[in-house]
């Protein structure tokens, strides 16, 4: 980024522009394009919005309409009354934070120790983490369904949370974070004054994580609350989260699409609010190439 | 005494504490992760119906016998998953380039572009696509509007299956593209700007500039993002389902003319309680994954880098 910054003036440079290649100066046309783009990002959710705040009737009308209307709140106490949206916000935010915690917590630990401590066998297992990383869980799922009615589990969250509570990616991510940004001397004079490792750990590497802690946390937030299809295969419509409660209203036998998508809107609001306030932080992630989907 | 006991409690500190701090996470992954997909070439192996009251018998490769010699959903099935994820992949590593390249310039407002494209890789998979079939709804729908519109005539998105797996793509291209696209970004700023202008000098044009500079610079980032692509989309299985929500979701659409193999794996194990066919189901897709993701990471590999 400095680098870019860094240049000298423009004015100081050959004035033929055309043909700079990468970083040349943006025109006009760069800027329509890139408005074009973002208008095709975010039409989808605009939309979503515009539907879920009219009256049901106009959804079916043409030419269809294309500004919100004025039916929002009555459309989301409908999602409210008629299913049990409320239930599924509630337990969308105990799998995700519950997930998000033990994530960060267990991710920084197992990083503090692959990056700073020795052990034997140390490269080897953290070979195994890496390794593990590629390997598609999610097509375990039928044994994991079954594990899971053996533990009377099937239908709770607990069976949505406990499988979530450590990630590969996690470890690498923070061991990678600790290598460069936690010094040997600090720990090293931590041990000098007699810290024990779990010390250092709690006071010396915590507080350094922080800003890595946090973009791991941030990104382990939105893929819990994101998650489908294991959620799907191992809870009841009963006791949803928001995206199978999203599957179960959308699967009606006739489909109001005011209702469908308003609750579609209402459940992208936290993850949209995290991202207008972390927004930055999280493309700096995966500009990076640290964080992967 | 006392000094000799805190000698002890350092020594074992030194030993055994990095392997008490690794524990949680081999544990938790070799009980919830490892396990159930080691176990389920196992549970492959057997007859094992839940309907037939949890009856499990051994029948060695009887299922996979049946997949590959006798069982048309279930090429037909692969067949989608391989179209779909040609029509995924493909357009998403190409536009992901183009918007990388108009991002790559001294913008004003440069966050506010970023994040803007960013933005679909945020939202949920269940709601992109529940927005997304009512977009390409057939009587009501924006999409066949704007056809109309423009004298094209409307489609039923659904019916085919050319124009089902063109609307599902348009949903992953959709909501990935962003995401590829900063990597690349990230990647082009580190291009030191000599090489352009040595080029230039030479008198290469924009576009040769991006195909014989940038492209093959980015060699690594775009093996990385077809990999990651491709172990994705050869999984679909949300968009499929909810794209023809209701009582017969699984078989993707009226004539499973969209059913993936993971949805095939998720109606025979879930709608059909079938355990030891969708097992098998399981271990085929993986197979496949590894054989197509293999197959992919060569060919991006041979971008040429002069």
């Amino acid at each position: 980024m400095t680098s870019v910054l860094d240049r000298p003036a423009p004015a100081a440079r050959p004035p033929a522009r055309r043909g700079r290649g990468a970083v040349r100066l943006p025109g006009p046309w760069t800027y329509a394009a890139l408005i074009a783009v973002l208008a095709g990002s975010a039409f989808p959710v605009y939309w979503s919005l515009v539907v879920s705040s009219q009256t049901p009737d106009k959804v079916d009308s043409v030419p269809p309409v294309l500004v919100p209307g004025g039916n929002l709140f009555a459309n989301i106490s409908r999602v409210f009354d008629q299913s049990d949206f409320a239930l599924a916000m509630m337990n969308s935010l105990i799998v995700a934070g519950t997930i998000t915690v033990s994530v960060v917590f267990f991710s920084t630990l197992a990083g503090f120790a692959f990056a700073k401590l020795k052990f034997r066998g140390r490269s080897a297992l953290m070979l195994l983490v890496v390794a593990t990383q590629a390997v598609p869980t999610e097509l375990g799922v039928i044994p994991l369904y079954m594990m899971m009615s053996d533990f009377g589990w099937a239908g709770e969250i607990h069976a949505v949370i406990v499988p979530g509570l450590v990630t590969a990616f996690g470890v690498f991510f923070m061991r990678q974070y600790f290598e460069r940004a936690v010094p040997d001397e600090l720990l090293e004079a931590g041990r000098m004054d007699g810290c024990s490792s779990l010390r250092l750990y709690w006071n010396v590497v915590l507080p350094a994580a922080r800003p890595a802690a946090a973009v791991l946390g941030l990104f382990t937030f939105m893929q819990a609350w994101n998650d489908f299809f294991w959620p799907l295969v191992v809870l009841t419509p009963e006791n949803p989260t928001v995206q199978t409660a999203l599957s179960t209203l959308a699967s009606g036998y006739t489909t109001d699409y005011t209702l469908v998508l308003t609750a579609a809107t209402i459940g992208t609001v936290p993850v949209l609010a995290v991202f207008l306030l972390f927004g930055r932080q999280i493309v700096g992630g995966i500009m990076q190439g640290a964080l992967k989907g | 005494m006392k000094t000799d006991w805190r000698e002890r409690r350092h020594r074992w500190d030194i030993r055994y504490a990095p392997y008490a701090y690794i524990a949680p996470y081999f544990l938790l992954f070799a009980v919830f992760g490892l396990f159930p997909l080691l176990y389920t070439g196992w549970v492959s192996m057997q007859d094992r119906n839940l309907l037939d009251g949890d009856a499990a018998t051994f029948i060695g490769v009887d299922n996979y016998v049946q997949l590959l010699t006798a069982d048309p959903y279930f090429w037909n099935a692969m067949g989608n998953t391989l179209s779909l994820w040609l029509l995924t992949t493909v357009p998403q590593i190409l536009f992901a380039l183009g918007i990388a390249q108009l991002l790559n310039r001294r913008l004003r407002g440069r966050t506010f572009f970023r994040m803007g494209v960013l933005l679909p890789n945020i939202t949920s998979v269940a709601a992109v696509t529940i927005i997304f079939a009512q977009l390409f709804g057939r009587d009501f729908g924006l999409i066949n509007w704007v056809l109309d519109l423009f004298g094209a005539g409307r489609i039923d998105w659904q019916a085919g299956t050319g124009s089902s797996h063109t609307a599902i793509a348009a949903m992953v291209v959709w909501r990935w593209t962003g995401y590829h696209a900063l990597i690349f970004l990230a990647s082009m700023q580190a291009i030191p700007t000599s090489v352009y202008e040595a080029a230039r000098l030479d008198g290469a044009s924009a576009w040769q500039q991006f195909w014989r500079i940038t492209v093959p610079m980015l060699r690594p980032q775009i093996i990385f993002s077809t990999v990651i692509a491709t172990a994705g989309n050869m999984r679909l299985l949300a968009e499929p389902l909810l794209f023809n929500p209701g009582a017969a979701a699984a078989t993707g659409g009226s004539d499973r003319q969209f059913q993936t193999a993971a949805l095939y794996l998720y109606e025979q194990g879930f709608a059909k309680f079938d355990f030891g066919y969708a097992s098998a189901i399981a271990w085929l897709l993986l197979i496949a994954t590894v054989a197509i993701t293999g197959l992919s990471y060569l060919a991006a590999r041979r971008i040429r880098t002069d």
